[in-house]
């Protein structure tokens, strides 16, 4: 199947998860209201439809894009199918600057946590391109990754620890869960501009990833610009990051899964998993969202509890079958 | 005859360890050189010294007479493809475009022709849709050699390429990087089987402990008394009518 192909196939899914998730939903329509929305987007149907549903799933998809897309982007330069943005400690850093943010009582601010968030995913952005300036081996990107999650994981704790108020602590919480309840039209605008340098980022740097797939020297001694396509890589994924979580908290998983779930359509090939893997991200977000708000809880339950409670069996599954290989 | 490829006494030091001292070396179009020295003598750190891959302390490596280390890496492809010891592959891609990657250059269509041809040339044209990862390690190595070969560089450097490969495709191999130099082009390779590398290559270079301690005809590099101080073998090389063996034991 040619990429285009595959592509177009996947929006037409991709469009019919939408179309469910911005018809179904907590209240329950009949078709008349379903009519008088279409007709008169200012009645309270319309109201549900329009200014509840639709954002919240357009930033669903975006987010589920962008992850999906740095997945893809952090599992080719790292040259392993089990890294994903988090891997490489951009999420934790972007948590802690949403809960750094939140802590200090800026939630009053309109889009200080999201900037807040978005400024802690580039710098955690920035020092993962500098180290990966200095080391080349994506071992050591990998180690510094886990060390970076893990500092950023024990300062959001600090955070937690220190917080005056049990409101802010419920606040961090609830915004490390992830979500993207109540969002509207300017908070998938305002994700779009970073997600969209990022993607051109990934994609631009897609050539030097499949260099990557015989290996480190054998692509240094290629005609690419390596070093170059390496920063826009980790850059491009770091951008997407901090953009989906500024837009939704702390979503894990997405990233990782999206790009196995097309791997073999696109025969392992780096470069061409990219963009299938953006709308495998978006799907499944679309779809973990709409699970999220169709399964009847006294809470509605939090998009981050719902990607993590299928995405980390999924993980452990996948290790699995990579051991498995590994061995033979 | 111009060199292709000139080392001019490259040091490298890692640490407090010497990896390679004062090496020297040139290589011109039309002939196999090969790079012999036992395990640890710094054969690997001689190439990648040499491909401008590891930083030299001292000394400097030309590559078609221009400073390794001045090149872009368009231009630096151009000059030389390598085919470097790790075989491993991270995507089980098809062959075809594996061996494309050689061909970085071109365009998608024009690269897949070139991989397909280089493909057919080292006998796995059967082979161009199947995965890397699904191949026993024989047809790997024919799918590697033609991803080297699509490189269409004048100079052509593998290191140890008939490593875990059985007899008929260690000769294969060799025969293919014999015929590119036939054709022109310069290789040079790093070998263990010494009798090997006296049968196929024009010439010998053999390092130990960091130094080029005997170079030029196999005979010659490959003397008794460079057997036995540098591969502490007491052995010589002995012409049959499939070319020299060596036969040797242990000092």
């Amino acid at each position: 199947m040619s990429l285009i192909r595959l592509c177009l196939l996947m929006l037409l899914v991709l469009a019919a998860a939408v179309i469910a998730a911005v018809a179904l939903g907590e209240t329950p329509l009949a078709w008349g209201q379903y009519v008088q929305a279409l007709t008169h987007p200012g009645s309270p149907p319309g109201e549900v439809l329009w200014t509840i549903r639709a954002p919240r799933v357009a930033v669903a998809a975006l987010v589920g894009a962008a992850l999906g897309l740095a997945g893809a982007t952090m599992q080719g330069l790292l040259r392993n199918p089990l890294a994903d943005p988090g891997v490489l400690g951009v999420s934790a850093v972007s948590g802690l600057g949403a809960a750094v943010a939140i802590s200090a009582g800026l939630a009053v601010i309109p889009g200080a946590i999201e900037l807040s968030a978005l400024a802690g995913a580039l710098v955690a952005g920035a020092l993962v391109v500098a180290l990966a300036a200095r080391f080349r081996e994506p071992e050591a990107l990998i180690l510094f990754g886990v060390a970076l999650s893990a500092f950023g994981g024990a300062l959001t704790a600090l955070v937690f620890n220190l917080s005056p108020s049990p409101v802010a602590m419920a606040e961090i919480l609830a915004w490390l869960m992830g979500s993207v309840q109540n969002r509207d039209a300017l908070d998938a605008l305002r994700a779009l501009v970073p997600m969209a340098i990022g993607a051109a980022l990934c994609v631009r740097a897609g050539e030097g990833l499949r260099m990557l797939t015989l290996g480190e020297e054998a692509a240094r001694m290629s005609a690419l610009p390596m070093a170059r396509l390496r920063v826009y890589a980790v850059a491009g994924a770091a951008l997407l990051t901090g953009a989906a979580v500024a837009a939704a908290g702390v979503i894990g998983f997405v990233g990782l899964a999206a790009p196995h779930l097309v791997r073999a359509l696109v025969r392992d090939d780096p470069k061409r998993i990219l963009w299938p893997s953006a709308l495998a991200g978006a799907l499944l977000l679309v779809l973990a969202d709409l699970a999220a708000r169709l399964i009847p809880t006294e809470q509605e339950l939090k998009l981050g509890v719902v990607t993590a409670l299928f995405g980390a069996p999924a993980f452990a599954l996948l290790a699995w079958r990579a051991a498995r290989s590994w061995r033979s | 005859m111009s060199a292709l490829w000139t080392l001019e006494t490259l040091s490298v030091r890692q640490g407090s360890k010497t990896v390679l001292e004062a090496a020297s070396l040139a290589v011109a179009a039309g002939e196999v050189v090969g790079i012999v020295g036992p395990n640890g003598a710094g054969k690997t750190s001689l190439l990648r010294a040499g491909l401008g891959l590891l930083p030299v302390t001292a000394g400097r490596a030309l590559l078609s007479g221009q400073a390794v280390g001045a090149l872009k890496p368009e231009q630096r492809a151009r000059l030389v493809g390598y085919l470097p010891q790790e075989r491993r592959a991270a995507w089980n891609l098809p062959a075809r475009m594996i061996a494309a990657l050689g061909a970085g250059d071109l365009p998608e269509a024009k690269a897949d022709a070139l991989a397909r041809a280089c493909l057919a040339r080292v006998g796995a044209g059967d082979l161009a849709e199947r995965g890397v990862l699904d191949m026993s390690g024989g047809e790997r190595a024919r799918v590697l050699l033609a991803r080297l070969l699509a490189t269409r560089a004048p100079l052509l450097v593998a290191d140890e390429p008939v490593a875990g490969l059985d007899p008929d495709a260690q000769l294969l191999t060799l025969d293919l990087l014999r015929a590119e130099a036939a054709g022109g082009a310069a290789v040079v390779v790093t070998l263990h089987d010494l009798g090997l590398a006296a049968r196929t290559c024009h010439r010998v270079v053999v390092i130990s402990r960091g130094r080029v301690v005997a170079e030029g005809a196999p005979r010659e590099a490959l003397s008794k008394t460079v057997l036995a101080d540098v591969f502490g073998l007491d052995g010589e090389l002995v012409d049959t009518p499939a070319g020299l063996v060596l036969a040797a034991r242990r000092l």
